[in-house]
């Protein structure tokens, strides 16, 4: 019998020598393993795998990983990710950001990445705080929120991260948490393989400035009542007795008791659905909606083609039809010589 | 009746109407024209802001300034022969630039009641009968009605055909300057054959009409000859300043053997690299229309990151936008180029007019201790060198380098001699080896005997490392909050840069003696001017001598040295005096500066004036 030697890379491989510096009960090291782990299970190679981040706590991120690393400036991650990615399309990159760095300063390449349908994949944590300047409200934060900018609670309406996604083009867009792992990495894995800007929003604790923000979908007690995981070809259902659900009236979601069983309208999940991921990522994403919390993957479309793809069938076209010539270039269309 | 023929050394045409009457192209044209016959040529067009101005106003008037002759033409000329104005805007507009006893030809149909009223004329007054253009030689043709009987005979409308009269003013000037009409008929024939031939035909036969019209009318008694220049053999065309950077910077990625990534945000007066640039796909140029120029810029790094070359170009609300991206590139050491189209600020300022106010800001404009190497193009043509050796020095030294050209040099062209692909010098990055790696770890910042770090790109196994804003420790690139660390870095940044100034040509003097009287010193686009007022004082017996920096940081190392053999030192900027203060702070030399901060080009006379004067006051 052959034996067939190969270097089977495992999560900690893909770890760097660096001492990782996040405060003691951080959802980020939950996080950073997962993404780990997908890696290793993927197999991709270190050397073609890429970290981008801009600033805040996530953005350390690269300096844990083993493989390429840029750490950048505040909120542009995705704008230092277009040079590379058009450059190297072959290469694996990711890009780590928070609510503060992606979704405030780094808005505007966030949207405009996701336009584009790079292929990347986009790790948004979301802790609803700044956590690296002290525990300032962020884009995400909740109206009533006290932090230090807003001593007397906040009263600014929060972005949905998962809505702007959807609403600025996203191919794929999907939620998990820090708390449940095995969902995590299953969403991470998904994100990874998709073709296109992946978006994945991931509920994270900061234990310093935020902690327990998301307890009511991560915790055991609670978790059931509020948290809705989807998956694709199956029905809306949750609540502890998996009894509650969503049935569709047209396009109008309703909430309903399915106790007697699953009634004929039931929603079934269908992440390829527009109208359905619309729904999904407006109407059960608001706080104080009442509604259970989505997770999983809410909408995924494969079929858009990359930002590189339709470059890289433009250059082809191009270099067929007007061949290269420096010297010729350099001349332009109007030249002459001048004899001694 | 036989016409009279007059030799002279240069002319200055300038060609001015409505934005919509085609006069840059009939410049750039006639432009092409001379540079063919063999003259040396200079061009400055200018034009409204605003993309349509209203017709027949002040603010709608584009024109065109073309300067040919039988020397080295440096720069547009100070004033106008020539001065065709198309309408009474044009002729308000830019009548102070034609020289006493010049040739004003003016289109009678321009000056009509609503177009004397919309130029701002008072009720009545028509300049052209009202004898205030007695000291010029005035000639008032109806164009309209030529252009009209000229192609009576085709289907064209009132309206196209009031767009095509620009065609016989070149046929006018063609005959008045001796140029053959052949090679103006090509270009035509280039632009319009084939899209639309009925088109080329009506402005070829137009191009006749006014060549003829010049032969036989009595108008003109005089015709001009212009003597070929001497100039050195080889290929030619003419080509603009964004133009030439275009080129400089494909040229390099091509010699190094990378990507060229370029990204821009549409701004005036730096569009037309981005517009150039989206052409060249087959050049291995990677173009991006970024979101906004804090994109731009790193999305240059992030193709710098992926080993290629990174390249952006903007202007000065843009530049502003990239001041922290570019301490980034600082603190990465990754070869980008960052090219700053001066035009007139603060904020939106004047978008469309030249300035070189945005000298401090290139050598100090950012945050923290962050040497960049900073080179200045001196014309259109001179942005190709430029932009070359801009790329050479990121890829050979790992660093950010900002070029400065201006809204003067971005629109204005000139005469370029090609070089072949052959004589560019090569350009070698550091990309790492196995042999950077210390018992088999490699460290993005062990540096070589330069002081460069080398260039490990992602896919090259065994070197994956991290990078960042961070401080970092020396060698290993780690973050680093050491103390001493931090100094021992920012010493070895800026040292690097200092270096660079071991491998640059030493600073010569481009006019006159190393030594004397007054020297004038200059940078960016004023060369050609400064050039030129120094040549006329030289000839007045003057001892002066013109020096002009193009590497503005590092500065030459022997830049002191010569600047301290001269007794007085006259700095003429477009800007209140920023290159005179770093003059006066680096050598402690009487740097004087001569200011003009009104967003238009200095002019040979008041630098002449500027020099008689310094050394007058002795």
């Amino acid at each position: 019998m052959t034996e067939v030697l190969r270097t089977v890379l495992s999560a900690k491989d893909y770890a760097s020598d660096q001492e990782v510096r996040w405060c003691p009960g951080c959802g980020d090291y939950a996080i950073l393993k997962q993404v780990q782990t997908v890696l290793a299970e993927l197999e991709v190679p270190r050397e073609n795998v890429v970290f981008i981040s801009g600033i805040g706590c996530s953005s350390r991120f690269p300096y844990y990983m083993g493989t390429y690393g840029l750490h950048g400036i505040h909120g542009r991650a995705p704008a230092i990710a277009y040079g590379l990615k058009i450059t190297r399309p072959e290469l694996h990159v990711w890009i780590v950001t928070g609510d503060g760095d992606g979704l405030s300063i780094g808005g505007n390449h966030l949207i405009h990445m996701l336009r584009r349908n790079m292929d990347v994949t986009i790790l948004l944590f979301n802790n609803e705080v700044y956590g690296l300047t002290k525990g300032q409200i962020s884009p995400t934060s909740r109206p009533g929120q006290r932090t230090p900018s807003t001593p007397w609670g906040s009263f600014e309406h929060p972005f949905n991260p998962v809505a702007l996604a959807f609403g600025a083009g996203a191919t794929f867009v999907a939620r998990t948490m820090d708390r449940d792992l095995a969902h995590m990495r299953s969403v991470l894995k998904r994100a990874a393989q998709h073709r296109g800007a992946a978006f994945v929003e991931i509920y994270q604790n900061c234990p310093v400035f935020n902690d327990g923000a998301f307890f009511a979908y991560t915790e055991k007690e609670s978790k059931p009542e509020n948290a809705l995981f989807v998956e694709h070809g199956q029905p809306l259902v949750f609540g502890r007795n998996r009894d509650k659900g969503f049935v569709l009236e047209g396009t109008t979601p309703r909430l309903v008791d399915f106790s007697n069983g699953l009634p004929e309208n039931v929603w079934i999940h269908d992440e390829t659905d527009r109208t359905k991921a619309a729904l999904l990522v407006q109407l059960l994403g608001m706080p104080d909606s009442g509604l259970p919390r989505p997770f999983g993957v809410l909408y995924a479309d494969p079929s858009r083609p990359t930002y590189e793809e339709l470059l890289a069938e433009r250059r082809q076209r191009l270099a067929q039809r007007y061949p290269a010539d420096l010297e010729a270039l350099l001349r332009g269309k109007n030249w002459w010589e001048l004899s001694s | 009746m036989l016409k009279q023929r007059i030799t002279t050394p240069d002319v200055v045409i300038v060609f001015a109407g409505d934005s919509g009457e085609g006069m840059q192209l009939t410049g750039a044209q006639f432009a092409h024209a001379s540079a063919l016959q063999g003259n040396d040529i200079a061009t400055f067009p200018n034009y409204p802001a605003e993309i349509r101005a209203p017709q027949g106003t002040l603010a709608g008037v584009s024109s065109f300034q073309l300067r040919f002759g039988s020397f080295e033409v440096l720069t547009p000329g100070d004033a106008c022969d020539v001065l065709v104005a198309m309408n009474a805007a044009a002729l308000k507009t830019h009548l102070h630039l034609l020289k006493r006893g010049g040739l004003l030809i003016v289109n009678e149909a321009g000056f009509d009641r609503r177009n004397l009223r919309l130029a701002g004329y008072p009720e009545g007054v028509n300049p052209l009968t009202d004898g205030s253009l007695s000291e010029y030689q005035l000639i008032t043709l109806n164009i309209s009605q030529m252009v009209s009987a000229a192609l009576a005979d085709t289907s064209f409308s009132v309206r196209e055909k009031e767009r095509m009269k620009n065609m016989f003013v070149l046929g006018l000037l063609a005959w008045l300057f001796d140029r053959p009409l052949s090679q103006i008929e090509q270009l035509v024939n280039a632009k319009f054959a084939t899209r639309d031939p009925a088109v080329a035909e009506a402005n070829i036969r137009l191009l006749h009409a006014g060549y003829n019209f010049g032969e036989t009318s009595e108008l003109f008694a005089v015709r001009y000859e212009i003597p070929r220049a001497e100039l050195p053999p080889g290929v030619y065309r003419s080509i603009s300043g964004n133009e030439a950077l275009v080129l400089g910077f494909v040229a390099a990625a091509q010699k190094a053997g990378l990507k060229l990534f370029y990204a821009g945000y549409p701004i005036t007066p730096a569009s037309e690299v981005l517009h150039q640039m989206s052409t060249l796909l087959p050049y291995d140029v990677y173009p991006f229309q970024a979101e906004d120029e804090i994109a731009a810029i790193c999305a240059a790094i992030g193709a710098a990151f992926g080993g290629h070359l990174g390249v952006t170009a903007t202007s000065g609300p843009g530049f502003s936008l990239m001041s922290e991206a570019l301490g980034l590139a600082v603190m990465l050491e990754l070869p980008v180029v960052v090219c700053d189209i001066q035009r007139a600020g603060p904020s939106t300022g004047m978008p469309t007019k030249p300035e070189q106010a945005d000298l401090l800001q290139a050598l100090y404009g950012r945050h923290g201790e962050a040497p960049i190497p900073v080179l200045a193009a001196a014309t259109p043509a001179d942005c190709f060198q430029t932009a070359y050796e801009a790329a050479r020095l990121a890829l050979q030294w790992m660093t950010p380098v900002i070029v400065l050209s201006d809204a003067f040099l971005a629109n204005g062209s000139d005469l370029w001699r090609i070089p072949s692909v052959e004589s560019l010098p090569p350009i070698t990055p550091p990309f790492a080896t196995e042999e950077h790696k210390t018992n088999g770890v490699f460290h993005p910042y062990q540096r070589d005997a330069r002081g460069v770090r080398p260039w490990a790109i992602p896919g090259m196994p065994g070197f994956e490392h991290r990078i960042g804003g961070l401080e970092k420790e020396d060698v290993t690139g780690n973050v680093s909050y050491d103390p001493l660390n931090h100094e021992r870095m920012v010493q070895l940044r800026a040292a690097k840069i200092e270096r660079i100034a071991d491998e640059l040509p030493p600073q010569t003097v481009a006019l006159g003696e190393p030594e004397g009287e007054l020297a004038v010193v200059g940078w960016g686009s004023t060369y050609g001017s400064i050039y030129n007022a120094v040549q006329e004082c030289r000839s007045q017996g003057l001892s002066v001598s013109h020096i002009h920096i193009r590497y503005l940081n590092p500065l030459p190392r022997n830049l002191g040295q010569l600047l301290r053999g001269f007794r007085r030192i006259l700095v003429p900027e477009l800007n209140s005096g920023q290159l005179s203060q770093l003059l006066r702070a680096r050598y402690l030399v009487d740097a004087r500066t001569y200011s003009k901060v009104q967003g238009v080009p200095l002019t040979v006379a008041e630098l002449v004036s500027a020099i008689q004067e310094t050394l007058h006051h002795d």
